[in-house]
């Protein structure tokens, strides 16, 4: 049985850290002190709790792959399976270094979404028909290469 | 042809092996084919966009040479690009040259 996640318990303070880290990440405790208050001693504490709990899950680039001329395309793929194998086929597809993102999603058929990453159609292709397709209790493939994208950010969390 | 190779044309094959029909790039219609025998059902099946997408990429060829290692079948449906057909006129011409190759192989096996 799935037991459902428990929510940690975060003060005010928290929240304001990790709005500010959400806008900079490159921040020092004590500039993030100064602007609320307190030492960064405190901020520090903050934030080691928070990583250590996992709140705080990770501190990462974002590199303008476009800028550094790295050729690449990017697809959403969604793959309808078989109820019972749903779960695996989202295992498998975590595993692949070409899949960024994996969720499962409720319509009227059970499906994985996924984005996708290559260097070409081709490429794009070949691992969809090699590696997806044959993965035990896929029934269904749709895919959409994203040709422009408007915008992109994580969900900036709001202060309590 | 020697028995061994026919039976292995003719064999079951994994599912990493199989064809996997798609109608355009990494639009999977859920059909596949195990074997060569699957494949001639499937060709009469199939979505003719599926068949199309395949035949004018190289794939339907690529798969019989490499995979079923039938390089006969692989000639021969690389020859009916000359005709450039489309639809279920590719669909017919297709299903001649693989059913009538798949005949021909299983006649060979039974001797």
């Amino acid at each position: 049985m799935k037991l459902k996640k428990q929510a940690v318990s975060l003060d005010s303070l928290d929240w304001n850290i990790l709005q500010a880290l959400q806008e900079n990440a490159k921040q020092t405790y004590t500039e993030i002190g100064s602007r609320f208050g307190v030492a960064h001693s405190t901020v520090y504490d903050r934030i080691k709790k928070m990583e250590e709990n996992n709140v705080i899950k990770k501190y990462t680039t974002v590199v303008d792959l476009e800028k550094v001329g790295v050729k690449h395309i990017t697809a959403i793929m969604t793959v309808f399976t078989d109820p019972k194998e749903s779960e695996n086929v989202a295992k498998k597809l975590s595993e692949a270094r070409e899949v960024l993102e994996v969720s499962t999603s409720l319509s009227e058929e059970l499906s994985i979404i996924a984005k996708v990453v290559a260097k070409d159609q081709d490429k794009l292709h070949s691992f969809i028909a090699l590696r997806v397709a044959p993965l035990s209790g896929v029934l269904r493939i749709r895919t959409s290469i994203i040709t422009r994208k408007y915008k992109e950010e994580e969900l900036l969390i709001e202060r309590k | 042809m020697i028995p061994s190779s026919v039976a292995r044309i003719l064999r079951k094959l994994s599912r990493e092996n199989a064809f996997y029909f798609f109608t355009s790039i990494g639009n999977y219609t859920g059909e596949n084919a195990a074997s060569l025998e699957e494949f001639v059902k499937k060709i009469g099946e199939v979505n003719a966009k599926s068949l199309e997408f395949h035949f004018y990429r190289g794939d339907l060829e690529k798969w019989a040479a490499e995979v079923l290692e039938d390089g006969e079948l692989a000639e021969e449906i690389k020859s009916l690009k000359n005709l450039k057909p489309v639809g279920d006129a590719l669909r017919d011409q297709l299903y001649i040259v693989v059913s009538k190759r798949f005949e021909k192989l299983k006649s060979e096996f039974r001797g």
